[in-house]
């Protein structure tokens, strides 16, 4: 890759990514930034393609964000988050029952299916399911876990996996089911929850979802110009506002990594990572 | 300190209490806190996710009873999305500025008086030049159009009897097949300009596609009256079409309009009002009056814009001249009207085979293109030609009357 020439990397969980990054690429290139992007399909070889120097920033969900953090220190590097969505940060996730259920509390659901988002997925799936744990019922021991894995290797950036497990539950099959904060109203609007049909059970900790990564050895220079235009993005600018709704944000904050502690201790309790790590350090 | 509030009652976020939320916030100034209280259960959380994805504040002051309590603070995001929007124009086309002269293509689809936000990619419509389009008269016929439209159904007496001899029925399908193949250049060219007006332009979109609803109706009914009887339709020639052809692929809409609207729908009253008045049966002359009421509209919207833009632009019947003379000499080496057409209105007049009527229906033909050629000049006279011009122009008209 051109030595100056500032590259990202992405995930292509939907088709929209593309139009997405051409913005961001026309955005930089008005400032006098060198940028490109290249695409995965999945952020396992997105985080395997960083490690390796293929590019500079990764647009890493929660998930990439901690295999790049556990995998580079076994590589001699350490990476670091250097910019992240207002939207994404502190969100919880929720466990729901049916209103008119027996369902009540965390401890109900002893013997009972909880219905989860993709299995890599942090918000509908690896978080909620720590957040049982923590209360004292194991998952897949205490009480069945049913995935509704729509697109694995994207890490829950896809919603209809959160959305099959409320269908899920409104049908019957599970007794209850994990989802986002922001989606109960998002499912509300769509009509897949009636006003009133569900009971919340239980709220997660706060935690923070997607960052831009980069390694210790990228280039302090443009990685510093990319950050700082990635932070005047104004959304009183109209050139960049419809790329700011499209990716979901009002604006751009400093990164932070204080908000992956939930995550990190629940792959910590599953060795869900371990597979993955010893892969990559081989 | 918060000074606004908004009480929400049991009312949920996922049941429409965000429009409350919304509406207090809008009373604040950005920066301002309005305060929140409600009772539905999952308050806390979906005014979490909402003021997340509205880019506001929220701070929870009383989570521990019934009824949950927060300040929310208001974000500058939505007040940033209307920075540098501007107004397409006004509703009223009699606003002083109402219709601006080169409507941008960044204002797209919006409505004229609507507020466009700032940054759209904008939609290329090629027909964007005021001068070009506008005609003040087009909202009032418009009206016009949309109070007269008639059902063929039931406007048309389809069970009229009809005593004339086999052959003038044959004459009368000969007839109705002539007018589908014209009416349908007359649908398609209207058509043609209606997708790429600036819609900016919105009297004039409308009545045009109004023209396009009048044409298809006419289609409809010369149609169902040329089947009336028969199996068949009658004959279309290669000098007809050929006549069309120039009409349909004339880019300009100036041009277009001049030849289609004012020479050709203009020539045609005349020759809907001789079926409507020398028809034998009751179903054609009704057919033909209730089309000929629509044509009217459709030459006196042409005859409008044109006489505007012409009045704008000097060189404007110096265009329009020459595009009837290179037509004519495009369709030079063509027969003109067929011969079918002319034999059909004869006999169709005449009514039957009589030397007495074969000479009243011959008779009638004749005026009738001298009619033809009365109105066209009177016309052109309108438009701004001479007398002399519009003679000339008039005898260089296609011989196929559309
Ligand atoms: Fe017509
Ligand atoms: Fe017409």
């Amino acid at each position: 890759m051109s030595q100056d020439t500032l590259v990202l990397g992405a995930v292509a969980y939907d088709a929209k990514v593309v139009p997405i990054w051409d913005g961001f690429l026309a955005y930089f290139a008005r400032h006098g930034l060198a940028f490109d992007y290249v695409l995965y399909s999945n952020y396992e070889r997105q985080v395997e393609a960083q490690l390796r120097g293929d590019f500079h920033v990764g647009w890493s969900s929660p998930l990439a964000w901690l295999e790049a953090e556990r995998a580079a220190p076994r590589r001699g590097r350490t990476a670091r988050a250097i910019a992240m969505r207002d939207t994404d940060q502190d969100l919880t996730s929720l466990i729901v029952a049916r209103a008119d259920g027996p369902v009540a509390t965390i401890r109900d659901l002893r013997g009972r299916r909880l219905g989860v988002g993709a299995t890599d997925s942090p918000q509908a799936t690896l978080i909620p399911l720590e957040h049982v744990a923590a209360e004292g019922l194991q998952p897949g021991v205490d009480v069945e876990v049913v995935h509704h894995d729509v697109l694995v290797g994207k890490h829950g950036d896809h919603v209809g996996g959160e959305r099959d497990a409320v269908r899920a539950l409104l049908a019957g099959k599970v007794d209850a089911a994990c989802l986002l904060d922001g989606n109960h109203l998002v499912f509300a609007r769509e009509g897949v929850v009636p006003p009133g049909a569900l009971r919340v059970i239980a709220r997660t900790g706060a935690y923070d979802h997607c960052n831009m990564t980069v390694l210790d050895d990228a280039p302090a220079g443009s990685i510093a110009r990319f950050t700082e235009l990635l932070l005047a993005m104004s959304y009183d600018d109209p050139s960049v506002r419809s790329l700011l709704d499209l990716e979901g944000l009002k604006a751009w904050r400093p990164g932070r990594t204080t908000g992956y502690e939930l995550l990190s201790r629940a792959i910590d309790r599953t060795g869900y990572l371990e597979p993955w790590l010893a892969r990559v350090a081989a | 300190m918060t000074a606004a509030a908004v009480e929400l009652g049991d009312l949920g976020l996922d049941e429409g209490a965000h429009l409350l939320v919304k509406r207090a916030l809008a009373g604040v100034d950005v920066g301002g806190v309005v305060r929140v209280r409600g009772r539905a259960p999952t308050l806390a959380i979906d005014l979490d996710a909402w003021c997340r994805a509205q880019g506001h504040a929220v701070a929870p002051v009383d989570t521990t009873g019934a009824t949950y309590v927060a300040d929310v603070r208001r974000g500058g995001a939505v007040v940033g999305r209307w920075r540098g929007a501007e107004r397409a124009g006004a509703v009223d086309p009699r606003a002083l500025g109402a219709i601006v002269d080169h409507p941008p293509a960044r204002w797209g689809l919006a409505a004229r008086g609507a507020t466009v936000e700032a940054g759209a990619a904008g939609l290329d419509f090629p027909l964007c030049d005021r001068r070009v389009v506008w005609a003040d008269e087009a909202a009032r016929l418009y009206a016009q159009a949309a109070a007269a439209q008639w059902d063929p159904a039931t406007a048309i007496p389809w069970d009229a009897p009809a005593p004339h001899p086999p052959e003038v029925e044959d004459a009368i399908v000969q007839v109705m097949t002539y007018l589908i193949e014209n009416e349908t250049a007359a649908l398609i060219v209207p058509a043609r300009f209606l997708a790429q007006l600036h819609p900016h332009f919105r009297e004039v979109m409308q009545l045009l596609a109004i023209q396009c609803a009048d044409e298809a109706r006419h289609i409809e009914v010369f149609t169902r009256r040329g089947a009336l009887r028969r199996d068949a339709l009658g004959l279309s020639t290669q000098g007809g079409q050929a006549s069309l052809a120039t009409l349909v692929r004339e880019p300009d809409f100036a041009l277009a309009a001049f030849l289609l609207s004012v020479l050709g729908e203009g020539t045609f009253l005349s020759l809907l009002w001789f079926l409507r008045d020398h028809a034998p049966d009751a179903t054609t002359r009704e057919v033909a009056r209730l089309a000929a009421q629509d044509e009217a509209r459709h030459v006196a919207f042409g005859l409008a814009h044109l006489a505007r833009h012409a009045a704008e632009e000097p060189t404007l019947r110096a265009r329009l001249a020459s595009a009837v003379e290179r037509r004519h000499a495009a369709l030079a080496g063509t027969a003109g009207l067929n011969e079918e057409v002319f034999d059909a209105l004869v006999l169709l007049a005449a009514g039957g085979w009589d030397a007495a009527a074969l000479r009243r229906g011959h008779a009638a033909v004749v005026a009738l293109s001298q009619d033809m050629d009365a109105g066209r000049q009177q016309r052109l006279r309108r438009l701004g030609f001479t007398t002399g011009e519009a003679e000339a122009l008039s005898s260089l008209h296609t011989r196929n009357f559309m």
